[in-house]
């Protein structure tokens, strides 16, 4: 049965996908592509949606396998649109479900600790790590795929990436309003 | 009451429809609708959300609202706004997947353009909550060593070292160790001074 086999993989995605969507992904495609549930070509359809999409790539992807899986595998399932949101709904609330326990409960225990030395040893030196991983994040997407290849492209990139920064920095915009100008002028000077 | 569950709600739902690019990307809009706008976390106790948020598997930016929810308004709170992180890419997806095709997505002139100018404004948003949540942190002189590090080394790709969760484990045991380190010398500088409460405390 395609649906359970999709909950159980996607309960070890949520599980042991450490450090965010695109560290998520090697794992989605061992579990998914591997056995054949979606093709190669669509696994590489729904990572470019996802970038095309708002929202995590975790959410989307697995929204987006959920329909797709069940009409793949088996041909009962292709008539009816029905069968897909069903796996849809099913592989979303899957992957969440073992994390949403995991915050759930931990951030629980430290409530209950918060004043022993451990915990505020451990977030003492959590802190710093933090705004290193979010470093991090900003320097890994500085690529390729986000700056585009040539010159002329990573020129124009550059100057969106130092507005966009001064606007949400010092002229304190809301992102939203950022994310929506930006677009904008993507639109028209590309 | 419910009227905050709705709000919490509403927040979420909208930064769940207008995040591109994954988790990190939303500490810019969360921070203001949650942190500045709503006031309903302080900026250090943020930093201890996303902290466990990013310790724990899944994905970031549902952990991180759950862990907000949760703070703000239990278990109720947690549900409202995972519920609408999810829900917006949710219908999204679905709605394309039932009545598009990959390619009308992924080959269409004009979204292209408007991602190629989307993607840059994406990378801003990261940066910010760096310096941010570096004042949040009181990062001084003396430690801005370890984010600089912490964020050199992730971004290597290198084998092992690259791994975050390495950092999550040293950070977290570097805490503790130190602020035990810190708590028994301070008992002992009070022990010198002939604190008999103190010393009951050590004796148990």
């Amino acid at each position: 049965m395609i649906y359970l086999r999709l909950i159980w993989s996607y309960l070890k995605i949520g599980l042991f996908g450490f450090g965010g969507g695109y560290a998520m992904l090697a794992l989605i495609e061992r579990e998914i592509v591997g056995p054949g549930w979606i093709s190669k070509k669509m696994f590489t359809d729904i990572v470019a949606i996802s970038q095309m999409t708002p929202g995590p790539i975790g959410i989307n992807s697995a929204t987006y396998i959920g329909y797709v899986a069940p009409a793949h595998t088996t041909a009962a399932f292709a008539d009816n649109p029905l069968w897909g949101i069903l796996g849809s709904l099913i592989c979303t609330l899957t992957v969440v479900l073992p994390s949403y326990f995991l915050v759930l409960y931990t951030s629980h225990f430290i409530r209950r600790h918060r004043d022993s030395v451990a915990i505020q040893g451990i977030f003492m030196g959590l802190r710093p790590v933090v705004v290193g991983l979010i470093a991090s994040a900003a320097l890994l997407l500085m690529n390729d795929q986000n700056f585009g290849t040539v010159d002329a492209d990573i020129i124009k990139s550059i100057c969106i990436c130092a507005a966009a920064f001064c606007l949400v920095f010092w002229t304190k915009l809301h992102p939203i309003i950022v994310i929506l100008i930006a677009g904008v002028a993507g639109f028209l000077i590309f | 009451m419910k009227h905050q569950l709705w709000r919490l709600f509403a927040a979420f739902f909208k930064i769940g429809a207008f995040t591109f690019g994954g988790g990190w990307a939303m500490i810019s809009i969360i921070e203001k609708e949650v942190v500045t706008k709503n006031h309903w976390v302080e900026k250090d106790e943020f930093l201890d959300l996303l902290a466990v948020a990013q310790s724990l598997p899944g994905i970031l930016a549902v952990n991180i609202s759950v862990a907000v929810g949760d703070k703000i308004r239990g278990f109720k709170g947690s549900i409202a706004a995972s519920a609408g992180t999810i829900l917006p890419s949710f219908l999204i997806i679905l709605a394309i997947a039932i009545f598009l095709t990959p390619e009308a997505i992924n080959t269409n002139p004009v979204l292209t353009s408007i991602f190629k100018g989307l993607r840059p404004a994406v990378v801003a948003l990261i940066i910010a909550p760096v310096i941010t949540s570096a004042r949040a942190a009181k990062i001084s002189w003396k430690t801005i060593w370890i984010p600089v590090a912490v964020a050199l080394l992730v971004w290597s790709r290198l084998p092992v070292v690259s791994n975050p969760i390495l950092y999550i484990v040293l950070g977290g045991l570097g805490g503790y160790l130190y602020l035990r380190r810190h708590h028994k010398m301070l008992r002992a500088a009070d022990k010198h001074d002939n604190d008999p409460q103190l010393e009951k405390e050590d004796e148990q």
